[in-house]
Formats: structure tokens, C-alpha cells, sequence
């Protein structure tokens, strides 16, 4: 089990470092994509099988599944992507530096973990997970299911062209 | 570690994989005959009696033919694709219970790999990966027509994906477990899933069809447009790993649905005719076994009747058919369990 | 307007009917088509076991014929070459040397006798044409080959064998009106 651990974990270390560096952004997608299958991995060994299988359905099979398809459609090549000149890259790097500074400096006592409850080996299974988000976290659940609805219309009114702005149809001979 | 248990899982999933090959070969086979047949032909009949070596001699011309890789295609990716592509297809059959249990030397076997509490999902997540083979494979040959057959893969599979998961969301309601296993043994005797859920089953087997990329949804690889879609590039054995993918997927579905909606192994009145549990057990999986081979039947019967969809029309039919349908089939469910369960 | 056929229908953009709009039965109707056509005898046949029967005037490989004692009747006049429409006959004539006369009908005979089964269509012209009814088109097929060059039939194809069993029949074609038809034609070429 501790040799899985770290063998799912060189994974995503490594894939996660390819997301960064490689130059084409398919790599990079496939990268991510290699990178949750670890994540995935790692879900199965906390016993919380749901989650895995959610993750991979939704992240690894679906988002995934829409970058690459953009990506697809945009054809991305080296040549163009904008190169950056040097005062940039330095100005990025400060600027990344700070953040994560920044980061550090708000996350530092939340490093130590003090679990709310008891670490239960239940807790990613599905009655487990189905029993939690239904009584104790019901009204956030719904709260955030409205919100979703709620962007899904906002897309499909952005999607919506105007009956106004559509180009109209030539008139018909003869009329 | 156990290593009877460990030795049987091995070897029962090495004789499922073969068993899934084989059958795949002979539904390559099996769908010229039913093509042949249904318009007054004879399919092929000249390799071995009734032709029946004729998958054997593909696998051959698929192998002897000429490897290509296009110069501008990404090498690796081109590779990779058909991979994916059969692996994921593969992976799906360790979920599925191939039968009850069978009883070797005064121990119980399960003939079913891996029996997660969250069997079904796994069927989902392999499929919704499966998507990938196609989808870099398509990019990789550097050829428009194929990255237009790999993007229409992807589009149709997230959207029929949603209907799909939607129509089983209410046969969960009436099984209230996840775990493929519980399914079938709460199917017992006449006790099917289509007898409660024909309007479930209906929008399972259109979306089945639509993930398979099985005419009358075979709009990413349709010849008429796209020259052969995702495929166009590829040729000798990474074309038939292609191929061969498509008939695993269908041999596969064709088993996750007699297994959600027919009652898997279960064969009626079995229990009455006094049997060893041994042969009820093998009955069963041969019961499974003609179970799926008639819905893969009926794919191809499907597939030589239906003209293909347009793109538009399959869009509609996805996003506002069948989801709309598979969404009033949860609420009539859920109405029905909300106002018996608690009576 | 008139139609050749009554079965012809007038497409109509009418509202569909809930029963066309879900589609499901018309689905299923297709599908009932499709099985019904499963169970039905097969258009085809298993060709080389079976042959379908051949009508009698049926038009294939050609043969030079052999008279009664084994002499060819081919005189090489060119007539054949001459009405072959795809120009698929060669020929080069040649006289008859003393104590040949066992071997050649004529004075005159073709040394050399090709037709090109690629450019031949069949046709039967130069079986009309033949003075001397030396060749005739039979009801045998041409075979397929992997090359171009076999396709290229000379006289040790063409011409048939001495033996009385192995002569090729061709008397099916022979009606009495083709019969007399090339008994005038000899008459008239002889003339």
C-alpha cells in the first residue's frame, strides 16, 4: 500500500511538472489528464471509492474532455503563442513568488491537521457521502445546485443570438 | 494474501478477456452474415464451414497489411490512441458479474472480478475515458477529416453521456444500490428492471448506441462525410485495434444492459427444478451469455434498418428528447418510492 | 403530371401526429421489414458450386472451330478484325504448305490468331462477319487473372482441340435461321 502511495505520487509529481513544461498544450492536457488518473488512484486508497469514480467521470472524463476539444478546435501551435520577452518572465516570476508567499502566510496554521471528526474508513463511500450531503449539508448542497442552473441559463442567454443582429434572409423572388 | 483467491481472479479474468475477444471477433463476423441476411445475401461463407474462419482471416490480412504513419501525424499520439482505445474498452468487463457463485473444492467462488459497491459508475468512467482514444487519435493523424470525426466522438459522447446517467439515476431509485452484484440478485426469478423501467431502458439503449458509435449514430466515423472519420489516417493492425474496440464496447454494453435490465444471470424457475448449485450456476452464465448475444443482435439489427442521424437531429435528440424523458422518468419514479415507501 | 409508376407519393409538409412524431413505431415497423428479410430465400447463389443457367445465344469466350476432319476453318481473311468494333482481333496469315492439308481447311490459313480479352466487349460481330463459321462466341467464361498479359488469348486457347470428345458445342447458337444465314454468306464471299 505505501509503495502505491508513492508510486501514484512520483505520477503525479511528474505529470503535474509535464503540465507545466511541455510546450505544446496537448502535452499539457494529456499531462493533467494522466495526473488525475493518479489522483484518482490515490482517492482508491483512502477507500473512498465514489469519490474516485466521480472524479474520474467528471474531471478526467468530461472537463478533461472540453479542454481538449478547445484546444482541438483553436489548433495551438508554438507559432501562436505570443514569445515573452525576458522582463516579462521576471516580472511573472516575482509575481508567482509573492502569491505563493502570500499563500503560505494565510495556510500556515491549517498545516497541522485537526480533524473535525474521527478519521472513519467509510467516509468516501457512497451511503457515506450520500448521508452527509443530504442531512448535514442539505441546504448548501441545494444552494449550490441552484447555482449551477442558474450559470447554465446565464450560457445559454450568451448563446442566444438576438433575432435583431442575425443577418436576414434574402427577400424571395418574385415577392 | 490468499493466493487460491488470488490464482482464481487471475485466471477467470484472463478466460473473461479471452471470452471478450473472442466473442468480439465473431461479432465482426456475425454482423456480415446479419447484413448479408437482411439484404438477401449470403455473407461470408468461403473461409472454413459457413465462413466461420473468416475473423481468423481478417485478423491475418489486418496484421500482414502495411503499417502507415502519416509524416506530419505526432508519432506518439498516433500510437497511443488506438491503445486507449481498446484498453479502456477491456477494462470495462472486470465489474460486470458473468454469474453467481460456483463451488471448487468446498469453496465459493464469485464469478465476477471485482465486486465495487460502485460498479456501475466504473462502467461510466471507463466509458467517458474510452472517449479518449478517439479523440487523440483523431488529432494525432494531423488530417481534417479526422480531427471532425473525433470532435463529433466527443461531443456526442458528453451529451449522450448525461442522458445515459440520468436513466439510470431512476434505475438506482428502484435498486437503491450501486453494486452491479445487488442488481442482479434483486432481479430474481420475472422480477427484471424493464418491467419497471421501460422508459429508462429505452433511453439507456438509444444512448448505448450513441456511446458505441453504432449506426444510426455513427457520425463520427461515417464514410459518406468523413472518409472513415477518426480512422481515416490509420491502417493495418492500430485501424483494426480501432475496429475491434467498437465490437468490445458493443459485447460490453450488450452485458451492462442484460445485466441492469434482464436480470443478468438469473435465469426463471430455475430454483424449483432441484438443480446443484454448481449447474445452476453455469446455467445461469450461459443464460447471460444468450442474453447478451441477442441484444448485440438486436444492435446490429438496429444498425442495418436506421439511415444515420444528421448532426443536428442528434443534438436534439440528445439534449431535447431524451433528457428531458429520462428526467420525467426519474421524478415518476421517485413520486411512485416517495408515496409507497412510506405507506 | 403523369407517372410511370402508381406507386409514387406526394411529400406533404403536414403536422406530424404525436404517433409519427415520437418515431418509435415507424422504428419499429423498419425493424419488422428488416427481420422479415432475414427469413427470406437469398437473391444470391454460392457461385462456383452453383452456375446459374445460361441462356442458349449466351455470349462468352470465343473458339475457332475444327471441320469434321480436325482441319482448321479459319482462313484469315480479317473479316472478324475488320467488324470488331473494340479492335481486339489480331491476325497473320500464312499459305498452306504441301502436306499441311491434314492441318488447314484453305489455302490460306492464320498463323498467328489473337483477341485481347480486355478490349473485347462481347459483341458477337465478328461471329456475324465470319464467312467460313470458323469462329463462334460460347457460352464459356473468360477467367480472371492477376496480370494484364494472359489476357491476351492466341490460337492455343482459341482454337479447339482435334479430339471428336473435346470438341466445344456450339450447335445451340446454330438455329436454321443463322444457319442459313451463314450459308449465304459463303456462298456470297466464295462468289
Amino acid at each position: 500500500m505505501v509503495f502505491l502511495f508513492y508510486l501514484l505520487s512520483a505520477v503525479m509529481v511528474i505529470s503535474g511538472l509535464f503540465v507545466v513544461f511541455s510546450r505544446s498544450p496537448i502535452n499539457s492536457v494529456l499531462s493533467l489528464i494522466v495526473c488525475f488518473i493518479a489522483m484518482a488512484g490515490h482517492y482508491i486508497l483512502l477507500n473512498s471509492q465514489f469519490l474516485a469514480v466521480v472524479h474520474l467521470i467528471v474531471y478526467t472524463g468530461a472537463i478533461m474532455v472540453l479542454f481538449l476539444f478547445v484546444i482541438m478546435l483553436l489548433n495551438l501551435n508554438r507559432a501562436t503563442i505570443p514569445q515573452k520577452t525576458s522582463m516579462t518572465r521576471v516580472a511573472a516570476v516575482v509575481a508567482g513568488g509573492l502569491f505563493f508567499l502570500v499563500m503560505v502566510a494565510a495556510t500556515r496554521l491549517t498545516f497541522e491537521i485537526h480533524p473535525r471528526y474521527p478519521f472513519s474508513s467509510k467516509i468516501g463511500l457512497v451511503s457515506e457521502v450520500g448521508k452527509a450531503l443530504f442531512h448535514e449539508f442539505l441546504l448548501p448542497f441545494e444552494v449550490s445546485s441552484v447555482l449551477f442552473i442558474s450559470a447554465m441559463i446565464g450560457a445559454m442567454i450568451f448563446g442566444k443570438k438576438d433575432k435583431e443582429s442575425l443577418p436576414q434572409p434574402p427577400p424571395k423572388e418574385g415577392a | 494474501m490468499d493466493w487460491i483467491l488470488f490464482l482464481y481472479k487471475f485466471v477467470f479474468l484472463i478466460v473473461i478477456f479471452l471470452i471478450t475477444l473472442v466473442v468480439a471477433m465473431y461479432s465482426t463476423y456475425g454482423e456480415r452474415k446479419v447484413a448479408a441476411f437482411m439484404q438477401d445475401r449470403r455473407g461470408p461463407n468461403r473461409a472454413g464451414p459457413f465462413g466461420l474462419l473468416q475473423p481468423l482471416a481478417d485478423g491475418v490480412k489486418m496484421f500482414m497489411k502495411e503499417e502507415i504513419i502519416p509524416t506530419t501525424a505526432n508519432r506518439m499520439l498516433f500510437i497511443l490512441g488506438p491503445s486507449i482505445a481498446m484498453t479502456t474498452a477491456m477494462l470495462t468487463g472486470v465489474v460486470i458479474p458473468w454469474g453467481g457463485t460456483i463451488t471448487i473444492g468446498g469453496r465459493e467462488f464469485s464469478m465476477q472480478i471485482a465486486d465495487l459497491n460502485i460498479g456501475i459508475l466504473y462502467v461510466f468512467a471507463m466509458v467517458s475515458i474510452g472517449v479518449y482514444g478517439i479523440m487523440i487519435g483523431g488529432w494525432a493523424s494531423n488530417n481534417k477529416y479526422a480531427l471532425l470525426g473525433s470532435i463529433r466522438a466527443a461531443s456526442q459522447m458528453i451529451s449522450y453521456e448525461l442522458a445515459m446517467g440520468m436513466s439510470i439515476i431512476a434505475l438506482i431509485l428502484t435498486t437503491g444500490s450501486l453494486s452491479l452484484h445487488d442488481i442482479v440478485e434483486q432481479q430474481q426469478g420475472w422480477h427484471w428492471n424493464i418491467i419497471y423501467q421501460p422508459i429508462g431502458f429505452l433511453v439507456f439503449i438509444i444512448c448505448a448506441l450513441a456511446e458505441t458509435n453504432r449506426a444510426p449514430f455513427d457520425l463520427p466515423e461515417c464514410e459518406t462525410e468523413l472518409i472513415g472519420g477518426y480512422h481515416t489516417e490509420y491502417s493495418s493492425m492500430k485501424l483494426g485495434f480501432y475496429l475491434f474496440a467498437e465490437y468490445i464496447n458493443m459485447f460490453i454494453s450488450s452485458a451492462v444492459m442484460a445485466t441492469l435490465y434482464f436480470g443478468g444471470y438469473n435465469v426463471p424457475l430455475i430454483d424449483q427444478l432441484g438443480l446443484s448449485q454448481n449447474t445452476v450456476t453455469l446455467l445461469g452464465s450461459l443464460f447471460f451469455f444468450i442474453k447478451i448475444l441477442v441484444l448485440i443482435f438486436v444492435f446490429m439489427w438496429i444498425r442495418w434498418t436506421l439511415p444515420r442521424f444528421r448532426y443536428d437531429q442528434l443534438m436534439n435528440l440528445g439534449w431535447k428528447k431524451l433528457m428531458p424523458l429520462a428526467i420525467f422518468n426519474i421524478l415518476a419514479t421517485g413520486t411512485y418510492y416517495y408515496f409507497t415507501a412510506f405507506n | 403530371m403523369q407517372t410511370l409508376t402508381n406507386r409514387s407519393k406526394v411529400v406533404s409538409n403536414k403536422k406530424m401526429t404525436f404517433g409519427e412524431w415520437i418515431y418509435l413505431p415507424a422504428i419499429f415497423k423498419g425493424m419488422s421489414i428488416t427481420l422479415k428479410h432475414f427469413f427470406k430465400k437469398k437473391a444470391t447463389i454460392n457461385y462456383p458450386e452453383e452456375q446459374r443457367e445460361f441462356s442458349p445465344v449466351y455470349r462468352g469466350q470465343h473458339v475457332l472451330k475444327r471441320d469434321e476432319q480436325g482441319r482448321e476453318r479459319c482462313t484469315a481473311c480479317g473479316l472478324c478484325a475488320v467488324a470488331c468494333p473494340a479492335e481486339a482481333i489480331t491476325m497473320l496469315a500464312a499459305e498452306r504448305k504441301p502436306g499441311e492439308e491434314h492441318l488447314y481447311r484453305e489455302e490460306k490459313y492464320a498463323a498467328k490468331y489473337e483477341i485481347n480479352m480486355l478490349r473485347c466487349i462481347f459483341c458477337g460481330d465478328c461471329e456475324e462477319a465470319c464467312p467460313k463459321e470458323a469462329i463462334f462466341l460460347t457460352d464459356r467464361i473468360v477467367e480472371a487473372k492477376y496480370q494484364r498479359k494472359p489476357f491476351v488469348y492466341g490460337k492455343d486457347i482459341l482454337v479447339e482441340p482435334v479430339d471428336a470428345d473435346k470438341r466445344i458445342d456450339v450447335t445451340k447458337r446454330q438455329t436454321q435461321n443463322v444457319l442459313k444465314f451463314k450459308q449465304n454468306k459463303r456462298f456470297a464471299h466464295n462468289r
